[in-house]
């Protein structure tokens, strides 16, 4: 298996408005992809895609995950396997606290994978170490699910969340957005500190600085729901230069 | 949204567990309801005249009354009172009387109630002493010994009649006066059992108490009667709860739980109650139609109701408090889950008679499938209540779109310094959190159970642990399926 993810002329879209016209793209094994585009461009479309979520119809393609059907999986089957998304906004859930939530999602995949589920003190000392790699502080742990977070604290915490799971590939949707220097570089060294030869990423955004600290092997350009063009960092110093006008293959 | 599908919308199915039926020989009475019953029934428990008197008082007060019609409960059926039998009783082994036979003791173990003393002992169970109850009569209560060495008397209803007369007659009915209501008035005519506490003065009980209600013959009801007396000082924490088998037919259950808390007392008393709720057509549950009420009678008394209802396919229920004495105060917590086609129509009475008494309210309402979930509650602030305070906080979840939730709440302020805040909200699971959880590796139903129990985690919280737990995967089970 050359690729973890292989996408084939995917078209999809939302509410009978297909929005991804023929998307190909290829992820080998190890490496980070960047996907850079202007709004509107179907980005967030292609997460929300791979991820499975139900608002979103695929009309026609194929998506091979892990050499296996993606598109023939529900979206805990696809986490199960690997699958990772980091929201761009993630969605408050009043009263789980993160302990509670990350707790049922862990235990969730190791029962899918036949293992058993960790005892209290292995989960804790886990929600530690991760929690840690993303400074995130004891009380953290009893916070409930985004209530209240900052968008600072929501990005890391999508992180936090992506190193508990550990998945083989990680989506970052505009992860970036909104974020100060400081931010910034806890999400780059949290994705940088999760990558390994077995694991691939994905990473969305406007913008290059979060690329100039993860360091992608290939850009990708999504414009009007199409991939226009494929590069080197080259492409993103053209288009932090230039903008996206002009750049369509 | 995905064109066809709506994945919040689809009926509830649920798995009861606790819907067996015990094989076992029981003695019946005839069915149906007159003086004649009545008579036999008090006959049977070998009640003073005194009782017989209060019964047949209370049968031609409830002749005179018709079933109250206010609650929003269109699916409770006309029910046939003469087609009820209003006593079933496992039959005792005569050579062994004192013995619990053998497939009472199994039922209870497979409801996970220890009804023997040395499970409690041998640290299986949490330290709590029980008293079981199934059909018309009281058949186990733990404890009793340890307990009375403190002067805490805890024992069936029947057992207190016998032996403690004078503390039941002069509690009786205090707190739900006869006729207060038609089923509290059909209770009085006809209750069988239940559980009887007194907690006397200063003292701490240490341990919790519980009744445990279960119903297993057919064609029968269950009206058992609970009283618990707190006096100056006393403390104790109370739970109760309940199962029946799963029947086609629906089966009546009738309560009366009367709570006097004297100064300076404080009880704590909660509920998870699960009767059977008929199955997703909505055939069969029973119809859960209850009075509770305490009577925080004394200075600086508190008593604090938590209820967990996911059972019943018809419940009707008001769990009340009446603040007498100054500085009393009382809190309602409750959550309320209804699926398939339950109807719950459930709530508060918050009385505020003494001074600087409080109350406060929190009503977590869920409802999923065709049901109809009502919080309905009344505070009342009576002129001298100076200083009163009440917070009310009534919150609705819908899960589908073919449910309802209604909340009627009624504030009656008579007392200008008093304060009274009334909040409310509605929401939905919305689908971007059913996706976030499933994007987690969580499914939908682990999903749906997750985001109910922090919904309810306030008042969940609120019971004892064990409670918590059982609470908790209640809500859970009960909801599996509910989105598609």
């Amino acid at each position: 298996m050359k690729y973890l993810l292989e996408i084939h002329d995917l078209h999809a879209g939302i509410a009978g408005k297909e929005i991804l016209h023929g998307i190909n793209l290829c992820i080998p094994k190890g490496e980070i992809h960047a996907i850079m585009g202007p709004n509107g461009a179907g980005k967030s479309t292609l997460g929300a895609v791979l991820s499975g979520h139900p608002d979103y119809v695929v009309t026609s393609g194929s998506i091979s995950f892990a050499g296996k059907d993606l598109l023939a999986m529900s979206p805990e089957e696809r986490s199960w396997a690997g699958l990772f998304l980091s929201f761009q906004y993630p969605i408050e859930i009043p009263g789980v606290s993160i302990t509670s939530f990350m707790k049922a999602a862990v235990n969730a995949r190791r029962k899918a994978a036949g293992e058993l589920e960790l005892s209290p003190a292995q989960f804790l000392k886990l929600l530690k170490e991760k929690m840690s790699l993303v400074g995130m502080k004891g009380e953290f742990a009893r916070r409930e699910v985004n209530v209240g977070f900052s968008g600072g604290e929501k990005k890391r915490s999508e992180i936090f969340q992506m190193a508990m799971l550990d998945p083989v590939l990680s989506i970052l949707d505009e992860t970036d957005s909104g974020l100060d220097v400081d931010a910034l570089k806890i999400v780059a060294d949290g994705v940088n500190s999760l990558h390994s030869p077995q694991k691939s990423a994905l990473v969305i955004t406007h913008y290059r600085h979060l690329l100039d600290l993860v360091k992608p092997d290939i850009v990708h350009v999504l414009k009007g729901g199409r991939i226009v063009a494929e590069g080197g960092m080259e492409l993103a110093d053209r288009i932090e230069k230039y903008g996206f006008e002009g750049i369509d293959g | 949204m995905a064109e066809e599908k709506d994945i919040l919308a689809a009926a509830v199915s649920k798995e009861y567990s606790e819907g067996f039926v015990t094989d076992i020989e029981q003695e019946f009475i005839p069915k149906g309801l007159n003086e004649d019953i009545i008579r036999l029934i008090s006959a049977k428990k070998d009640e003073p005249a005194w009782l017989l008197d209060f019964r047949l008082d209370a049968f031609r007060k409830w002749r005179q009354m018709t079933p109250p019609a206010w609650g929003h409960l269109s699916r409770l059926p006309k029910i046939d009172f003469q087609d009820i039998i209003y006593y079933a009783a496992p039959k005792k082994d005569e050579e062994r009387p004192k013995e619990i036979d053998p497939a009472l003791q199994e039922t209870f173990d497979k409801l996970g109630i220890p009804i023997r003393e040395r499970e409690v002992l041998a640290g299986v169970k949490s330290k709590v002493a029980v008293d079981a109850v199934f059909d018309s009569v009281s058949v186990s209560t733990t404890f009793r010994k340890t307990l009375a060495g403190m002067g805490i008397i805890f024992c069936s209803f029947s057992e207190a009649v016998r032996e403690h007369p004078d503390l039941v007659r002069k509690y009786l009915a205090t707190v739900v006066p006869v006729g207060d209501n038609f089923y509290a008035a059909l209770n009085s005519a006809v209750f069988s059992d239940g559980s009887f506490c007194y907690i006397p003065k200063g003292v701490k009980c240490p341990m919790d108490l519980s009744s445990y209600f279960r119903i297993n013959a057919s064609g029968t009801g269950q009206f058992e009667r609970t009283l618990i007396i707190a006096d100056e000082g006393a403390s104790v924490s109370y739970m109760e709860g309940c199962t029946a088998p799963m029947r086609d037919e629906n089966q009546l259950h009738a309560a009366v739980v009367e709570i006097i808390v004297e100064k300076d007392a404080d009880v704590r008393y909660s509920t998870v109650q699960n009767w059977y709720p008929g199955d997703a057509q909505g055939r069969g549950g029973i119809l859960n139609l209850v009075t509770k009420r305490g009577l925080c009678r004394g200075e600086n008394s508190h008593l604090s109701w938590t209820q967990v209802e996911t059972g019943s396919a018809i419940t009707w229920k008001y769990p009340s408090t009446v603040l007498m004495g100054d500085n009393s105060s009382s809190e309602f917590y409750s959550v309320a889950l209804t699926g398939n086609f339950q109807q719950a129509d459930t709530g508060t009475k918050m009385i505020h008679i003494g001074k600087n008494t409080r109350s406060r309210i929190v009503s977590k309402g869920i409802s999923a499938g065709h049901s109809e979930n009502s919080y309905r509650g009344l505070v009342r602030i009576n002129p001298g209540a100076v200083n009163a305070r009440n917070h009310s906080q009534c919150d609705s979840l819908l899960i589908g779109s073919e449910c309802g939730a209604h909340t009627f709440p009624v504030i009656r302020n008579s007392s200008p310094s008093a304060i009274v805040e009334h909040e409310a909200t509605t929401s939905r699971i919305s689908e971007d959190q059913l996706f976030y959880c499933n994007q987690r590796g969580i499914s939908p139903d682990d999903a749906v159970g997750l985001i109910v129990g922090g919904y309810a985690r306030e008042v969940l919280s609120r019971l004892p642990m064990e409670f918590a737990v059982e609470a908790q995967k209640l809500l859970s089970v009960n909801l599996e399926g509910s989105i598609g």
